[in-house]
Formats: structure tokens, sequence, C-alpha cells
């Protein structure tokens, strides 16, 4: 246990070190899910679409 | 958009790297994120704070790295107008600008214990102050115009031109005295830091460009679809058009 806290104290810079990790953490998740949430709704988009070329166009 | 090449090939490249870019990605960072925090000595000055290095420095190599990419894409499209070569400039250019935001944060972070400053103007801060806003600048001007391809054209002059700050944000430690300090790693006469540190430093370097790569190819897929998207719609309001006997206009 004691080892733990150690680790998490990072030497009395835990203040400066975790917001570092956690910051990019959050920043690399967040563009990759709506990178990934815009491919795929773009593509639904594109197969409901190619399903019916006859119908006017949706805004 | 009649210009507009297949881009088939493009897509099926895409999927044949994708999951291996993934794999990168994971397993680099992985296997960094492990070094860094656990297998890495602290530094003999700076304790355990050296830490915030190994995220700190790769993110800036990426803000440089990427927007190198985006220049040289933007230059093959002012050049050749290959199509493909403005989708991976507006692709890229979002994440670059993160990377130099985390670049920025997570060297405030850095610097406040260390140098007991969350910001100075120094060159090197400032320089890469100047890249994040030239990053915002090409993406604000892609969408600024009606005509996008005026917006694609207007940004890739813009990511041409500023260029030149790229190295001066790599020589801004060498030309002006700075409090961030010298190169340490790309440097004459190589790198000056221990191999234990070099190590976690280019893992997470390796997974970050693994990321990268990923990250860019579901945006340029993304994009390839929307304009698919967009050529289908105006044919199919063509046609409906046309099938009413509206007057043409020429």
């Amino acid at each position: 246990m004691n080892g733990v806290a150690e680790f998490l104290d990072m030497g009395g810079r835990a203040a400066f070190v975790w917001p570092a990790y956690g910051f990019t953490l959050l920043v690399l998740i967040g563009i990759l899910v709506v990178a990934i949430r815009g491919l795929r709704s773009r593509e639904r988009e594109l197969e409901r679409f190619e399903g019916r070329p006859r119908r006017e166009p949706r805004k | 958009m009649h210009r507009f090449a297949n881009p088939n090939r493009f897509l099926r490249l895409a999927a044949a790297i994708l999951p291996w870019c993934s794999i990168g990605a994971v397993g680099f960072l992985g296997l960094g994120l492990y070094f860094a925090l656990f297998a890495s000595p602290p530094d003999y000055q700076q304790g355990e704070a050296v830490r915030i290095m190994y995220v700190h420095v790769p993110a800036a190599w990426m803000a440089l790295f990427v927007y190198t990419v985006v220049a040289v894409a933007s230059a093959i499209a002012l050049i050749w107008r290959h199509p493909l070569a403005d989708l991976v400039a507006q692709a890229a250019s979002p994440i670059g600008a993160s990377f130099t935001f985390l670049a920025l944060v997570t060297g405030s972070l850095w610097g406040k214990p260390m140098w007991g400053a969350w910001w100075v103007w120094d060159a090197r801060l400032t320089s890469v102050l100047v890249l994040f806003f030239l990053y915002l600048g090409h993406i604000a001007l892609s969408r600024a115009f009606e005509d996008p391809t005026r917006g694609n054209r207007a940004a890739a002059i813009l990511a041409v031109v500023g260029f030149v700050n790229v190295p001066i944000i790599h020589f801004s430690v060498e030309w002006w005295n700075t409090l961030h300090q010298p190169a340490s790693v790309f440097r004459m006469g190589g790198p000056t830091i221990a191999p234990e540190m070099l190590l976690p430093l280019f893992l997470m370097a390796f997974g970050f460009t693994f990321y990268f790569v990923t990250v860019l190819l579901l945006r340029v897929r993304t994009e390839i679809a929307a304009r698919k998207l967009r050529v289908l719609r105006l044919s199919a309001f063509q046609k409906a058009a046309g099938a009413e006997s509206l007057p043409q206009l020429s």
C-alpha cells in the first residue's frame, strides 16, 4: 500500500504529473471518439442515400 | 467535384493499414506508459516531475511533424491539384492543433514546478504558441469561403507560408536566450539524454505517430464519404429538376 501511495505522490509533484497525463489521455481519446462517430454517421448517411437514389435529397 | 479522382485505391490502402496502425498505437502507447511511469528512473534534479517529459516532448514532436504533413500536403494540393492532398491537410490539421495544445498545457504543468512559472514569453514557447494559432487559422480559413475550393486554396497557402515557423521553433533554443532547455535529442553530436529515458520517449513518440495515422485515416475516410454524398445529392437534385422540366440555368 505504501508503494502505491508513494507512486501516486510522484515525489510531491502529483499535482503536476497526473493532470499532464490525464489531459493527454482526455484529448487523445476525445479526438478518436469524435473521428469514429463522424465516420459512422457519414457512412450511415451514405448507405441510406445510396439505397434510394431516385428520391429527392433530404437536408 | 468533377475532377475528384476515384478514391477507391486510397480507401483500399486505408482499410489494409488501419488495423495495424491502431494495434501499433495501443502497443507502443501501452509499452511507453509502462516505461514512462514505472520502469524509468527519476531525474537527479527534477525527481519524478521528469515523467511529464514523456508526454510533453512527444506531443511537441507531433505538433511539428503534423504541421509538416499539412504543409507538404498543401504544397501538393497547390502544385499538382491532387484532390486527396487537400483532404489530408484538412484531416490532419485539427489533430496537429490538439498535439500543440497538449504540448503547451503539459509544458506549463512542467514549467510551474521546475521554473516557478506557468508561462514565459521566451522564443520556444512563443513560437509554439504561434504554431497553435497557425493551425487554428488553417482550420478556420478552409471553412471561411462559400466555395470550398477557394477555402482550401487559401488554407493551403497559409500552411505553406507558415512552415517557416517549424525550423524557427526547432532552432529557437539555439538562436535566442531561452528559459526552455536546449535540444537534448535531435542535436549535432547526438542525444545527451540517458538511454533509460530515451526509451520511453521514443516509445511514446511512436505510439503518438501510429495514433495520428489512425485518426487521420478515419477522418479522410469520413471526408471522402461526405464528398461522395454531396455529389450524389447534387446529381439527384439535378435529375429531379430535369424530371419536372424546370427551366435550365446554364
